[in-house]
């Protein structure tokens, strides 16, 4: 039977995820009943994936300008300028359905899937960082998921060549039926040669390129769509294969011809393959376009337009390249050992259409297939305020010393070198500061500029006070750039958030992405890129509320950044920015009390501004000698991994204040320990009573222990087993 | 030093280590693709750098040995010429019969990024007279297939004839099996062909060269071949 002929019933239009109004949206959109490719067009771009359609409204409000953005959302990937005619090309995007499927798969396609965006605009990529949520280490499938993943983000970005050099990786019981995979991607290019998806010209080729096209992925954007139930797994097959190999090629044979001066316009395959990608040129360049499906390279036999508009075949291209190019950019591709066919051109008429075996599969608008999907301005209601939770009214079940040891080798405190060991961080040969520091610094070239970067979300405060949460990792993603001493210029938030249908998830998620606007215009920390997740869900269980956001910076000499290892002994170790105690969300309150309680702290941005410059300036003045922010267990949670990364202790005055867990391990935020000179340690302390910023001596470097006043004193060896200790333990079959 | 870098599809170390021969030597090396059947006249030194050649989907390095540039490296090393291959480069120079051994799985079954310490066995080659014999160097691993196995014959022949270059070892210098850590026969992490001018290892001396990014004792390496060629 001919395709065209298939009755569109409401059972096939519900299998195709588009409810009852959207398909009459459809039916008024082009005044006929569709045909089973059209159909499967619109579901792949009116998918939430592809839409946006829960989020539009709501991210419109994010601040995405600034003097130094080149280019802001809406393409494959943010550009910023970062002087000497250079561009810093990023981008994070999540791919976590596909991962708690097949976690090895699903984490490889999300490493390529990012890379394409970031390379498609014309920059080589020159790091990769990986933010992962997984389950409680005690639920049945946690080791294998974490075990899946980390092998895929690394079997992805080790072949194909670029380092991994940092993330983030926690465990929470709200991710137990549901991981995240947020990966991130940071590319180098020439500022004025970065390439757009715009089509332009009339009767222009339009070329395919890369891996032939398969079965794989066919709905995956819509998988990515909808709540997990009950066998999930059946769901195997929508998840797409990696193939770093060919994406390598791909990388070199893009920018070669890129290089050459052949390309007009130039989009990747990701979320619904050919049908986003040829859409997106043609609507962007107000043209149309004509594809024939005849010419598409096929990996299997007897594909249908159907199938060929919806796979999600990996490491593919969609180019429109200058005719008098075409010869020599086909060589190119050939040399790769690549693809290249010519399978459509480009028209006057803003229609979409489809050609296959000599019939028309598809005549759509092509403009109103992107513009006329649904927006929704769902209901929502705002997450109730949590009691604040003061300092004295929290027992202390154990000692400071014993806590300490405690939180330390806790899943989300305990090193993640064996994550982070399974990734290649130092190709390239630019990896200067490597994973376990506050951001990864990543040289420039051949110097002397370097860029910073980090991921950062702390999702138990977004879930007790979306607000405040969205505000803090922001403010958390800009203090790790500055800590290392880069200027923070520009963030990309991948938003991983429940069922937007239900209106509590709805309030998280309008909730954290006012906090997340808010801190970005405090702290001129734009939103160039970003990815929406909805629908983590399992069996109506939705995960913690997780706007990642990826920070980048810049440092003007990489050689001159900050690193948290103590330097010496006998030098000062000061708190910058106060210590009033904050215990409510705190990991102490979870991890040592067993309460997950309260109001989180609040981000004054103001003062994180303040404070962060203050600190800055030490850093590029030569004074500061080690920094690290304060973030995840509080403050001595941060000297012991100053002392754990040098091997230097430090003798600390005991808290003056009356609780002094709420001292210790209080998570107030705008704040920092530096080390400074001894000799230095008045000047500072009296400059920063200048610049109004709070400071306070806190002891000195010394030993190979921790020493708190009259506590017990802790090794660093002890810490170091403990903090070593658990991830690999844990993976090797000990109990969580 | 006229050296010359050969490129297999899937190779990613490149770059790496065509940047490290010109710091070293001054003089950017010549890229060899691998449907190149000749080494340009002249060449001192060919490199076979580390990445993931075809993928490294078949046994690593399975492929890119058969390829028509290996001829012409393998009757470049037949002529005394020197070769050095690195981590995937290490892989195809065994699999092409230049150097005996096969690199298997590491033994923890994964991927491993980290610095390792090597002794140095020898200083008396080409490739090892910067440094010291028994001289202990840092330099970054980055591989999943690195657990360096032959028959008994044979590592008897290599350990018999001085053919073991670098050995994983701890800081001090001791064999010791915490300290190798992908499980290789004897801690071999690199050794060189019977006429000591073909050596293959897989730690990444090319990443260890700048003391500006932090460490440098890969740098020896290099300057040692330029150095000798100077001395040739």
């Amino acid at each position: 039977m001919n395709p065209n002929e298939t009755k569109i019933t409401p059972k096939l239009v519900a299998e195709h995820g588009l409810k009852p109004d959207e398909y009459q949206r459809i039916l008024d959109l082009i005044g006929r009943e569709p045909t089973m490719t059209e159909l499967g067009i619109f579901s792949a771009m009116w998918n939430e994936h592809c839409s946006y359609k829960s989020s539009r409204v709501h991210l419109k409000g994010l601040p995405t300008s600034a003097p130094w953005v080149i280019q802001g959302p809406g393409e494959n990937a943010g550009v910023i300028d970062i002087g000497d005619g250079l561009a810093a090309v990023f981008k994070m995007e999540s791919h976590n359905h596909p991962s708690y499927i097949e976690p090895y798969q699903g984490a490889t396609t999300g490493v390529g899937g990012i890379l394409r965006d970031v390379f498609t605009m014309g920059a080589r990529p020159i790091a990769c960082l990986n933010a992962l949520s997984f389950g409680d280490p005690s639920h049945p499938k946690t080791r294998h998921l974490v075990s899946g993943v980390v092998a895929g983000v690394g079997g992805y970005g080790n072949s194909f060549g670029v380092p991994t050099v940092g993330g983030e990786v926690r465990f929470h019981t709200r991710y137990d039926g549901n991981n995240l995979v947020n990966a991130m991607a940071v590319g180098l290019a020439e500022a004025d040669k970065i390439f757009y998806a715009a089509a332009s010209g009339v009767g222009m080729p339009i070329v395919y390129l890369g891996s032939k096209t398969g079965r794989d992925g066919i709905h995956g954007a819509s998988m990515a769509s909808a709540e997990f139930g009950e066998g999930a797994e059946e769901k195997r097959p929508t998840v797409q294969v990696g193939d770093p190999f060919s994406e390598k090629l791909l990388l070199e044979a893009c920018l070669e011809i890129m290089a050459k001066d052949c390309v007009i316009a130039i989009q990747d395959m990701g979320a619904a393959g050919l049908t986003s990608s040829a859409t997106e040129m043609g609507a962007k360049g107000n043209l149309g376009v004509t594809l024939d499906l005849d010419k598409v390279p096929c990996r299997e036999e007897g594909m249908s337009a159907y199938e060929m508009m919806l796979s999600e075949s990996q490491e593919r291209m969609l180019m429109v390249l200058k005719p008098e190019k075409e010869k020599e950019a086909e060589a190119i591709f050939r040399k790769w050992g690549l693809d290249f066919a010519v399978v459509g051109e480009t028209t006057a008429s803003t229609r979409f259409i489809v050609k296959h075996r000599g019939e028309v599969m598809a005549d759509l608008p092509i403009k109103e297939l992107g513009t006329e999907a649904p927006v929704y301005n769902r209901p929502f209601t705002e997450t109730p305020k949590l009691p604040v939770i003061k300092a004295t009214d929290v027992k202390a079940p154990m000692g400071i010393v014993a806590a300490l040891e405690h939180l330390i080798g806790t899943p989300d405190l305990a090193s993640k070198r064996w994550v982070w060991e399974q990734y290649d961080h130092i190709i390239g040969g630019n990896t200067f500061q490597r994973p376990g520091g506050d951001a990864a610094v990543v040289r420039v070239l051949d110097g002397p500029k370097g860029l910073a970067m980090t991921s950062d979300v702390t999702p138990r405060y977004c879930e007790a006070d979306p607000f405040e949460g969205g505000k803090q990792a922001v403010a958390e993603a800009w203090r790790n750039l500055t800590a290392v001493g880069a200027r923070p210029l520009a963030i990309t938030d991948n938003l991983n958030f429940g069922n937007p249908e239900k209106p509590e998830i709805m309030g998280q998620f309008v909730g954290c992405v006012r906090g997340i606007g808010e801190a970005c215009k405090a702290l001129d920390f734009p939103v160039v890129s970003g990815n929406v997740s909805l629908y983590n869900e399992t069996q109506g269980r939705g995960i913690l509320p997780t706007p990642t956001i990826g920070g980048v910076g810049l440092l003007d000499d990489f050689t001159k950044s900050a690193t948290l290892a103590f330097k010496a002994e006998g030098e000062t170790i000061l708190l910058i920015g106060g210590a009033p105690g904050w215990l409510g969300q705190s990991l102490y309150l979870r991890d040592v009390c067993g309460r997950e309680e309260g109001a989180p702290p609040p981000v004054d941005l103001a003062a994180e501004r303040k404070h962060g410059d203050f600190v800055r300036g030490l850093i590029t003045g030569g004074q500061a000698t080690a920094v690290h922010d304060l973030s995840d267990g509080g403050l001595l949670v941060a000297l012991a991994e100053m002392a754990m990364a040098s091997g230097i202790g430090a003798e600390l005055e005991a808290a003056a204040d009356p609780v002094p867990h709420a001292f210790w391990f209080g998570e107030d935020q705008a704040r920092y320990v530096v080390t400074v000179k001894a000799a230095d340690a008045a000047a500072m302390l009296e400059k920063a009573a200048k610049a109004g910023v709070p400071a306070q001596r806190l002891g000195r470097t010394a030993g190979h222990a921790l020493i708190l006043g009259s506590e017990r004193p802790i090794l660093i060896s002890t810490l170091v087993s403990r903090f070593e200790g658990w991830l690999p333990g844990y993976m090797a079959g000990s109990a969580a | 030093m006229k050296s010359a870098v050969v490129v297999f599809p899937g190779i990613n170390r490149e770059r790496d280590m065509a940047r490290t021969l010109k710091l070293v030597s001054g003089k950017e090396p010549a890229m060899l693709w691998h449907a190149d059947t000749e080494i340009p006249t002249g060449t001192d030194l060919i490199v076979i750098p580390g990445g993931f050649s075809y993928g490294d989907y078949l046994r690593c390095g399975a492929i890119a040995a058969r390829s028509p540039i290996m001829v012409a490296v393998t009757d470049f090393a037949a002529k005394g010429g020197l070769v050095l291959g690195v981590c995937n480069g290490f892989q195809i120079l065994c699999e092409s019969g230049l150097l005996p051994g096969v690199l298997m799985r590491n033994q923890n079954l994964k991927f491993i990024c980290r610095d390792v310490y090597l002794k140095v066995e020898r200083s008396d080659t080409p490739f090892t007279r910067s440094y010291n014999a028994g001289q202990v160097i840092r330099v970054p691993v980055a591989h999943g297939e690195g657990n360096y196995i032959a028959d008994g014959e044979t590592i008897a022949k290599l350990e018999g004839e001085g053919r073991v270059l670098f050995r994983y070892s701890s800081p001090d210098g001791i064999f010791d099996p915490n300290w190798n850590h992908n499980g290789a026969l004897n801690g071999i992490a690199g050794i060189l062909n019977g006429k000591g001018n073909v050596l293959g290892m897989m730690p990444h001396p090319e990443n260890h060269v700048e003391t500006v990014i932090g460490n440098t004792e890969g740098r020896g390496l290099f300057s040692g071949l330029v150095d000798h060629l100077k001395a040739a």
